[in-house]
């Protein structure tokens, strides 16, 4: 079971094929079963990379949580799809040493 | 400070709008992917795990208040409030949009900056002593050899496409704050016997997933012929480095296959061909460079200050501050301030726009329009009165950046590791955060003295874990995180790669691990005057093994 995803051209955001296009949210995936159905979503992302959407395309492995919603198996692209695991920035710092 | 001539600006400037062309013609789709890698990272632009990554050079740590005031904005502006001071002195904004690069370099530029150089196989930042110009035991301030050698080597067009990238590192004094050793090519200034100054020149350290300590190539390099010399170094390792495997490709791989006695005969030939021709530094040149680093006109102070004793006496926490933080300056009546951006429970080396530009306006009041960045990822201050240490302090502890751990067990280095990098492994952030709040919280850190922990995510060891007299490498075994140990590497003089002592710990145990090993030492150490390193020196692995395994 994959999912295909990249980082946006413009701006690097992570984001992920969808049955009509590319969205930054795991959740709306296209969870691809079939290689027939991998190999369309890889020449769907091909042709993306070729309308400068997107680059860095991969298929990674998925599965699916209680809600059939796609979580990547790799902590790797977990952290690419939910973000650091860390805070940063102003909300990120930690009380005040004083 | 150096400012930047006429030159400088035409190539920096050039260098932008070069980019903003590139950048248009990859969005119009006139580059490829492919084509245009190469080019982005010739300008610092990586593409990481969830976004863009810009690295922007701070010329060997050193920047004035409207430079950082600027990284701040572009924190602010462009990026999501804060940015990464890394163990190359540099800076990396972690969600920039490359729509907004070219601006962003021009914004760079308008403050005389720029993210030259900062990636690809060319040579990198030259990195000094962060308490250059004002440490005590200084020869000669390393700065205006890394100012010559940023000279040099920006765009030279025989050293752009080296075989992989080139680090060069200077330290001004006997005593190595700027992990020399480690570096492609370390320098260390001296004087000879007749007064003149040089170098002596160290060859091949690296650190990644081969470490190798520098050779000796040279004991004494007079300072006119810096340019000469590192030319020839460079040029036999472009002739001879290894270009078929990028693993195999850094220096040092080369003074160890070929031998250090075998390629000093080739660097001399080479240095003996060149060192009268255009490449000699005039003393006046050096002299021109050297004005540019002069020290600002200090106060006349008397070395000792009744403010600075009476703020101490009357607040423990600043007491303990300028213990650990405040290093004693070269100028009566002044001191340095080391501004930790390692609070327990931080990201360390992360600091807010907010944070960069408060530190901006009190490099402004305080400290002669001057702040530095170490490679231990703090932040100086180093031209501080010692009469206003508690108006500085009291500014820092407001924006929760007076951590009193300079140097201690919680002064944790660590790269970006999985959170952010495209080549960890493992994470290495909450693993520095969560020792440092087990021993902040544990309230031993002055206890434990000098101790230095250093965090990898990957085999790259951008977080230094080789020389860290704890050193901590997250891997990747069957998809968990696991890390693995070593102990005993340092960074200075008497640099020393650190020891495997046995197999990795999961990420529940790692922190445990490391108590383990403290207080093993703790339990073993002659007095609280042997530092950790001493006692690990002393006693070896036994010890901690046997705390560890069993």
């Amino acid at each position: 079971m994959k999912i295909i995803t990249a980082n946006r051209l413009t701006d690097g955001v992570v984001v992920y094929l969808t049955g009509s296009g590319w969205v930054d949210g795991i959740a709306a995936a296209a969870v691809l079963n079939a290689p027939d159905a991998i190999d369309a979503g890889l020449a769907a992302a091909a042709r993306a990379i070729a309308n400068r959407e997107v680059v860095d395309v991969n298929a990674i492995d998925v599965t699916l949580d209680d809600n059939r919603r796609p979580v990547p198996i790799r902590l790797r692209e977990r952290i690419r799809a939910y973000g650091p695991t860390v805070g940063y920035g102003e909300a990120g710092l930690p009380r005040l040493v004083a | 400070m150096y400012r930047y001539d006429e030159f400088d600006h035409e190539f920096v400037n050039a260098r932008v709008a070069q980019f903003r062309d590139q950048v248009s013609r990859r969005l119009s789709g006139e580059l490829s992917e492919d084509e245009f890698k190469p080019l982005r990272l010739m300008n610092g632009v990586y593409l990481q795990l969830h976004a863009y990554m810009l690295r922007v050079a701070i010329p060997y740590g050193t920047l004035n208040s409207r430079q950082m005031r600027m990284l701040g904005h572009i924190a602010r502006k462009y990026d999501r409030g804060y940015g990464h001071f890394t163990t190359r002195q540099n800076i990396q904004f972690n969600w920039p949009k490359l729509i907004d690069i070219p601006q962003i370099l021009e914004d760079l530029a308008s403050v005389e900056m720029h993210a030259i150089q900062t990636s690809g196989n060319c040579i990198r930042n030259v990195t000094t002593d962060h308490f250059a110009g004002v440490a005590r035991d200084e020869i000669a301030d390393p700065r205006v050899y890394a100012e010559i050698l940023r000279q040099w080597s920006s765009l030279h067009p025989e050293f752009v496409f080296l075989p992989r990238k080139f680090k060069i590192a200077i330290t001004g004094a006997a005593h190595d704050r700027a992990a020399i050793q480690v570096h492609d090519i370390g320098l260390q200034l001296k004087r000879n016997d007749n007064g003149e100054t040089g170098f002596a020149v160290h060859v091949g350290g690296g650190q990644g997933r081969t470490p190798m300590i520098a050779k000796l190539v040279r004991e004494f390099l007079p300072e006119g012929d810096l340019i000469a010399y590192t030319e020839a170094i460079l040029r036999v390792y472009n002739l001879y480095g290894r270009r078929d495997n990028k693993y195999k490709a850094r220096i040092k791989i080369l003074v160890h296959e070929t031998g250090i006695d075998e390629l000093r005969r080739d660097i001399e030939k080479e240095f003996e061909r060149i060192r009268d021709g255009v490449l000699h530094l005039p003393k006046a040149d050096i002299d021109a460079i050297n004005s540019w680093f002069a020290r600002p006109a200090y106060r006349d102070l008397p070395q000792a200050s009744a403010t600075l004793e009476a703020g101490r006496n009357a607040d423990r926490h600043f007491d303990r501050w300028v213990r650990n933080n405040v290093t004693e300056h070269v100028h009566p009546g002044h001191a340095i301030v080391t501004v930790s951006l390692k609070p327990a429970g931080a990201p360390p080396g992360d600091a807010t726009a907010r944070q960069m530009e408060v530190l901006a306006d009190l490099g402004e009041r305080f400290s002669h329009d001057e702040l530095r960045i170490s490679h231990e990822q703090n932040v100086i201050l180093p031209h501080v009165a010692k009469d206003d240490l508690k108006t500085v302090y009291d500014a820092l502890a407001a924006e929760g950046l007076a951590a009193a751990n300079a140097g201690l067990v919680t002064d944790i280095i660590a790269c970006p590791g999985l959170d952010y990098c495209a080549l960890a492994n493992a994470r290495s952030i909450p693993v520095a955060q969560r020792i440092s709040e087990a021993f902040e919280a544990s309230g031993r850190e002055q206890e434990i003295g000098e101790l230095k922990i250093k965090i990898s995510g990957c085999i790259n060891a951008c977080g230094h874990h080789h020389v860290g007299h704890i050193g901590i490498l997250g891997v990747d075994r069957k998809g968990e995180e696991f890390y693995q140990i070593t102990i005993g590497g340092s960074a200075d003089e008497h640099t020393s790669i650190g020891e495997i002592v046995g197999p990795g710990f999961s990420t529940d145990e790692v922190v445990g691990a490391v108590e383990k090993i403290v207080d093993t030492y703790l339990g073993l150490r002659q007095s609280p005057q042997e530092t950790f390193l001493q006692a690990w020196r002393r006693v070896g692995q036994q010890p901690f093994k046997e705390a560890l395994y069993g």
